[in-house]
């Protein structure tokens, strides 16, 4: 980066030592120091079924959910990518608001809406999806659709049409050009779309949390076990096994994923050409967006209702004179936002040059993929394991205190989110522009700062932008990284405590409305404040 | 048999702003090589496209083997097309791209393994079967893209430029083959190019656009020897442009006079007396000759720049009114001459062209855009 070669061997090797020091080796390293307690499990029978069977509740509800995503998500990504109504860009801005939103406040909208008397429930009886499974299930669809929907418009708005209309001019009806063609094509971001999800659904633990009842995941198993004072062998335990089969699927994924056929052969040309029609196409776009509207939007801004509420009964002048639960309220705003800006600062610091150092394999072909690899690591851990070994592994090495073990965990959840984003970002400016930059005199961090960040500072943004609301969102490892009685609570903390899942609500509905309320229009403003910062620096370039 | 006709077929882009084809009718006989030339944004792609179906008209009729085929998809057309970038498939070999079009019209296996045989024999490229599009040169990703639009029997073929993305030599190479091969299988092909010679070479007929309208259709030797319009006369070969009046008109022609009172004699008669005009001559319709002479249609002036571009040698020659000519001349016949030289151009009257003067100007009617 820096024109002095020393210089710029040593930031990459700092950002190289931060990764694996920070970011790589405490999650994965803290469980396995704590391995000899994991015989516990297989001394108690009982605990050691409950545990088999949250780990494969884990993995079935992580496939099935993409699954869905994807048959459910692939449709509206294309009637967004290929249609022609100025309507369109609203709903595409629709799309990533279950994705802006805080899990937490996704995961107690949901609960609102389908199984409290104030949602849809109230049509049919006491509770029309009650929490459990189905509601888990419900959850991880909402939260995982929006990154399906953004990365398959991305993927098709780059798609070159020549491909599909040679198919067209063969004698393909659209159906079948779609499919032998387009969708092979895509091939690869559906998959990296699918494990984005995948990985999403494994690891989330705040929402789920809300929405789970007695039923038991991966996650919700670990957060149960600990506040059952069941020692740390079920958590040793079922990371373990999250985490190395997790890694395995993945490695399949990876290794097979050019291998696999998406079956462009056969042909069955009658049926297909029904498929083509334009009333297959209406119904499956009307089915599409109704499925969007009811199951996914409706149900995330539900919540906005008890926050309306709240303003008419008076709770909103207690909430802003801090008094009650309030003064905690505002506290843990003011920590989570404090993290989360360290978060971001920290990783775009540590961050970027790993970025280019996978994009441009400066560290040569081989190491460089395998960082590539690495990287991705932090994303399948479940959040509440990762909190966990975090808190073993520093625990055995340092004293840390709290509030940097706190910043540590979030740095590592969100780090590979915005690595790939600005890795991705460099990846697409062609060597030509370095190239002729350099030949122009450029020396390389003039490079780097005259060609390179203005050309990624959109990817710059939106990789700050998720770093940034993954911490503020975060729960799981947040509760796990502190120790039972620490004073520090982020935000979705106090809120899952507010809601308290296990029993009765520590808080009013109105209030637990109008706290969520407070965190959704903060994140939108944060949002706002970021996008105008970005048109600002646009305009000098 | 495919005969294509486009009967006062109009598209606009961009909210009606962007007029990309603008009531173009034409005929396109049986068997027929026709090409449709015109510089880059003159709607020659987006009216084959049209012919295609890939869109659709805004308004007028196109009818293929007499049929209206305005409602009718592409994939029903029964049409093969070849495009600029190929557009060959990158996840399918050699062999999966050319039988592609019979397999999805599910013809019986052994037919579509028959013709995807005969068809890459005949571009010579059976035995890369199993390459993938990536690991072939751009000339063989060509033939491949023609055999793969041939492949479903198609007997109308539309090509998108289909040699622009090819090196120099290979093009000229390549598009005598596909003239070849659309003759011997007696097909009608639609070929879109920006470059003249490339439809000068191949078409039986061309059909020359600007800015979404058809200028002229013809042979090329109609177009070259009597262009019906200024931009025409300069885009399908070369001419140089003088601006003049028509002094006297008798049963032969014209005089014209040009500027410096400069008068030639012209073979049209066409022209009323009095009118403003540009007469053009081919660079390759002058002689030249050393020194001061007395000859018809003598022009004298001054070799002011001599290039050399091997079949043919160029000199820009500026006139005695000012005026400047370009005349070329081929490099093994005749004598050369050195720069600052004084030489009398001449040309004979019946291979000039005479044009009312354009009301928007000359230089505005010559741009290619």
């Amino acid at each position: 980066m820096s024109s002095k070669p020393t210089v710029r061997y040593l930031t990459y090797s700092v950002s190289v030592g931060f990764f694996f020091a920070l970011i790589l080796i405490p999650p994965i390293l803290g469980i396995l120091l704590k391995w000899n307690e994991v015989g516990q499990i297989f001394e108690n029978p009982s605990l050691q079924s409950r545990a088999l069977a949250a780990v494969y509740a884990s993995f079935g509800i992580a496939l099935f959910v993409s699954l869905i995503d994807i048959v459910a998500g692939l449709p509206l990504a294309w009637f967004i990518a290929r249609g022609k109504s100025r309507w369109l860009n609203a709903l595409d801005t629709l799309v990533d608001i279950p994705f802006i939103l805080p899990t937490v406040a996704l995961g107690y909208s949901l609960l609102l809406f389908w199984s409290k008397p104030e949602g849809v429930s109230s049509l049919f009886g006491p509770s029309l999806i009650s929490q459990g499974w189905l509601l888990v299930i419900l959850l991880h669809f909402v939260f995982s659709y929006p990154i399906i929907v953004r990365v398959m418009v991305g993927a098709l708005l780059d798609y070159q049409m020549v491909y599909e209309e040679a198919s067209r001019t063969l004698g393909a009806p659209p159906f079948t050009a779609d499919r032998t063609v387009t969708l092979s094509i895509l091939k690869p971001s559906l998959v990296s779309s699918f494990i984005l999800a995948f990985a999403r659904s494994i690891s989330e633990t705040g929402a789920t949390l809300m929405v789970a009842g007695t039923f038991e995941n991966g996650p919700v198993f670990i957060a149960h076990a600990r506040a059952e004072n069941l020692g740390e062998a079920p958590l040793v335990f079922v990371s373990f096994v999250l985490i190395a089969v997790s890694f395995m699927i993945f490695a399949i994924i990876t290794a097979l994923g050019p291998r696999l056929k998406l079956s462009s052969k056969k042909v069955w040309p009658l049926f297909e050409r029904r498929l083509s029609g334009s009333n297959v196409a209406i119904s499956k776009n009307t089915i599409t967006i109704v499925i969007f509207f009811l199951v996914v939007l409706l149900p995330s801004l539900f919540v906005a209702l008890p926050a309306v509420y709240a303003i008419s009964n008076g709770t909103i002048s207690q909430a802003l004179s801090g008094t009650g639960i309030w003064q905690g309220y505002w506290q843990s705003l003011i920590l989570s936002y404090f993290v989360g800006a360290v978060a971001t600062l920290l990783n775009t610091l540590i961050g970027l040059p790993m970025a280019v150092l996978i994009a441009r394999k400066r560290a040569g072909a081989l190491p460089s993929t395998a960082l590539d690899v690495l990287v991705n690591v932090p994303l399948i851990v479940p959040s509440i394991a990762l909190g966990a070994s975090m808190r073993f592994f520093w625990s055995n090495f340092a004293f840390v205190p709290e509030i940097v073990l706190l910043v540590f965990a979030h740095i590592s959840i969100t780090y590979p989110y915005f690595v790939r984003a600005m890795a991705s970002a460099v990846e697409r400016i062609t060597m030509d522009l370095e190239e002729a930059s350099r030949i122009l005199g450029a020396r390389p961090f003039s490079l780097f700062r005259t060609i390179i960040l203005p050309l990624t500072k959109y990817s710059l943004f939106a990789g700050a932008l998720i770093v940034f609301t993954r911490s503020v969102d975060e729960t799981g490892a947040t509760v796990a990284v502190l120790s039972k009685e620490s004073m520090l609570k982020t935000v979705p903390v106090l809120l899952v405590g507010w809601v308290n899942p296990g029993g009765t609500p520590t808080a009013t509905a109105s209030e637990i409305g109008l706290g969520i309320g407070f965190l959704v229009i903060l994140s939108f403003a944060v949002l706002l404040v970021m996008r105008l910062t970005v048109r600002g620096k646009e305009r000098r370039y | 048999m495919p005969e294509v006709k486009v009967e006062n077929v109009s598209k606009k882009f961009g909210k009606g702003k962007i007029v990309a084809v603008d009531n173009v009718s034409l005929q396109i006989n049986n068997k027929e090589y026709f090409s449709l030339l015109g510089p880059s944004g003159c709607g020659k792609t987006t009216l084959l496209r049209l012919i295609a179906g890939l869109i659709q008209p805004d308004e007028g009729n196109i009818y293929i083997d007499r049929k209206l085929v305005n409602n009718v998809p592409p994939e029903d057309r029964g049409i093969g097309f070849v495009f600029q970038t190929y557009a060959l498939f990158p996840h399918m070999d050699v062999w999966d791209n050319v039988t592609y079009g019979p397999r999805v019209k599910a013809w019986d296996t052994q037919q579509s393994n028959k013709i995807g045989r005969e068809m890459l024999e005949m571009v010579r490229l059976y035995e890369r079967s199993k390459a993938f599009p990536q690991e072939l040169s751009g000339g063989m990703m060509q033939r491949v893209a023609v055999a793969r639009a041939l492949s479903a029997g198609a007997k109308l073929l539309l090509l998108d430029e289909p040699l622009g993305a090819l090196d120099a030599k290979i093009r000229l190479e390549l598009r005598y083959d596909i003239r070849k091969l659309v003759k011997d299988l007696e097909l009608t092909a639609i070929h879109v190019t920006h470059d003249q010679s490339e439809a000068m070479a191949i078409s039986d007929r061309i059909a020359v656009m600007r800015k979404g309208r058809v200028l002229q259709v013809g042979t090329p030797q109609e177009l070259y020897m009597n262009p019906k319009e200024i931009f025409i006369a300069n885009f399908v070969g070369e001419s140089n442009f003088l601006e003049g009046y028509v002094g006297s008109v008798n049963d032969v022609g014209a005089v014209l006079e040009l500027r410096g009172k400069l008068r030639v004699k012209v073979a049209d008669k066409n022209k009323s007396l009095g009118e403003r005009v540009v007469l053009a001559v081919r660079p390759e319709a002058f002689d030249v000759e050393k020194g001061r002479r007395k000859v018809e249609n003598a022009m004298s002036g001054q070799i002011e720049r001599v290039r050399f571009e091997g079949t043919d040698i160029r000199y820009e020659v500026r006139l005695e009114n000012e005026d400047m000519v370009v005349v070329t001349r081929p490099t093994l016949a005749g004598e050369w001459f050195d720069v600052s030289e004084k030489v009398t151009v001449s040309f004979p009257p019946d291979k000039s062209f005479v044009f009312t003067y354009p009301s928007k100007g000359l230089r505005e009617e010559l741009v290619a855009e």
